[in-house]
């Protein structure tokens, strides 16, 4: 196994090569927020959450897709990340349509979690109240795109863990949205095994079992992390 | 020192905030005993809004034009406007009728289609306010001094609000306790 040594907030990192910047800060005890990170699956630096500042670049990187190098150094926490990680978190709110006060999610959203976290009060942008529609044809579940911040958490769970590939992401710019199969009805989608993992994936509450009213998704995202390391490493006890 | 002139205003919201702040309970009498309520629907029998207003909770967003006309006046007359709850905040419920793309859409389904008896438009100029067709945030229209998200704020939030304000200090309004929606 190889080395890297790199500094993070000042503080000497010694990590394996070729991990990414976000797992080095992890191990180092450094959180950095994120939203569409999820242990487990692979990274798709779509919520740019988790941007850091790397000493001789002037572009913010995505931590959990910038690998670490030798010699970095980078900050996590200055107060240009934490304007920008609040502006990201008011655009994610100002996009779609999260009420907070009805949703499945309340109490246990990332996303209002992530709000708390970087000190959002109000959003500073207006509101676009986009009518997204939702999909409520499978038997056990239902998508919301109103509460969607297109993370691809449930587009990656569904490909890579339960090898399904029932998800992906249709459409561009304020149109994009995740469709399932062929942009069909989600319960005309026959490759769905109805595992529930994009349930449990999903940040916000998107994406919810059915009969879940007002607060009561609890979510387990545990889970598919528990599940990665029982096939790989076999450790098949929580 | 002259009391802290206090007022709280109803707008497009449930009053769940203004529930809220009742739940203050006994904490309510020692408010009472440092401000002057001059204008609430909770706490004060005067009709017009006055002048010289030193602190203001204002609850709801703004979805009428009886909403749009008070909400100008409070600013103009209001030291320190708080957006109270997330009606005043992000909009919240009263606003997830903008997704039907104006006041007209939202008025036919209600008094049209689910009129069970005689289905009409309410239409009565200076009486009947007419709904505005997007229902907006309060920082959208008039600035905000002090944002105090909740559906509804606990009274705790509530409190830890207006206690730095009744001493002349900016409430600190950061952490799960005194900003999380819902």
């Amino acid at each position: 196994m190889s080395i890297t040594t790199l500094k993070i907030n000042g503080q000497d990192v010694v990590t394996e090569s070729g991990k990414t910047v976000l797992a080095a800060a992890k191990e180092a005890g450094i959180p950095i927020p994120t939203l569409c990170h999820l242990e487990g699956i692979s990274e798709a630096g779509a919520c740019r959450l988790c941007a850091v500042e790397v000493k001789g670049t002037p572009k913010l990187m995505a931590a959990c897709v910038t690998t670490v190098a030798e010699g970095m150094e980078v900050e996590t926490h200055t107060p240009k990340l934490q304007d920008y990680r609040r502006m990201i978190v008011e655009l994610f709110f100002a996009e779609g349509n999260h009420v907070c006060s009805i949703c499945v999610a309340n109490g246990n959203c990332e996303l209002q979690d992530a709000a708390i976290e970087v000190g959002m009060d109000h959003s500073r942008f207006n509101y676009r109240f986009p009518d997204r529609g939702m999909d409520l044809s499978h038997s056990q579940f239902g998508i919301d795109h109103n509460r969607c911040i297109l993370c691809t958490r449930c587009v990656r769970v569904c490909d890579e863990i339960e090898g399904a590939h029932v998800w992906d992401v249709g459409n561009r710019g304020e149109a994009c949205y995740i469709v399932s199969g062929m942009d069909q009805p989600w319960g005309e989608v026959s490759a769905c095994t109805a595992c529930g993992k994009c349930v449990d994936a999903c940040p916000t509450g998107a994406i919810f079992r059915k009969g879940t009213t007002t607060g009561e998704k609890a979510g387990d995202r545990a889970k598919l992390e528990f599940l990665v390391n029982a096939r790989d490493k076999q450790e098949w006890s929580r | 020192m002259s009391k802290i002139r206090f007022a709280t205003v109803w707008l497009a919201g449930c009053s769940g905030c203004h529930m809220s702040f009742l739940d203050l309970d006994e904490w309510l009498i020692d408010l009472a005993a440092q401000v002057d309520v001059v204008y609430s629907p909770v706490g004060c029998d005067l009709k017009d809004y006055p002048e010289n207003v030193d602190v203001c909770l204002v609850e709801g967003a703004i979805a009428n034009e009886e909403n749009l006309e008070l909400i100008y006046h409070v600013r103009a007359h209001t030291k320190t406007l708080i957006s109270f709850g997330d009606c005043a905040v992000t909009a919240n419920v009263p606003a997830m009728r903008n997704m039907l793309g104006g006041a007209e859409p939202v008025l036919k389904r209600a008094y049209i289609e689910l009129g069970d008896e005689t289905p009409q438009l309410p239409y009565e100029p200076g009486i009947v306010p007419e709904l505005l067709d997007q229902v907006r945030p309060v920082h959208e229209l008039v600035p905000v001094d002090i944002f105090m998200p909740g559906c509804p704020p606990s009274a705790d939030r509530i409190r830890a609000t207006l206690e730095p304000l009744l001493r002349g200090e900016m409430p600190v309004m950061e952490g799960r306790e005194m900003i999380k929606f819902g």
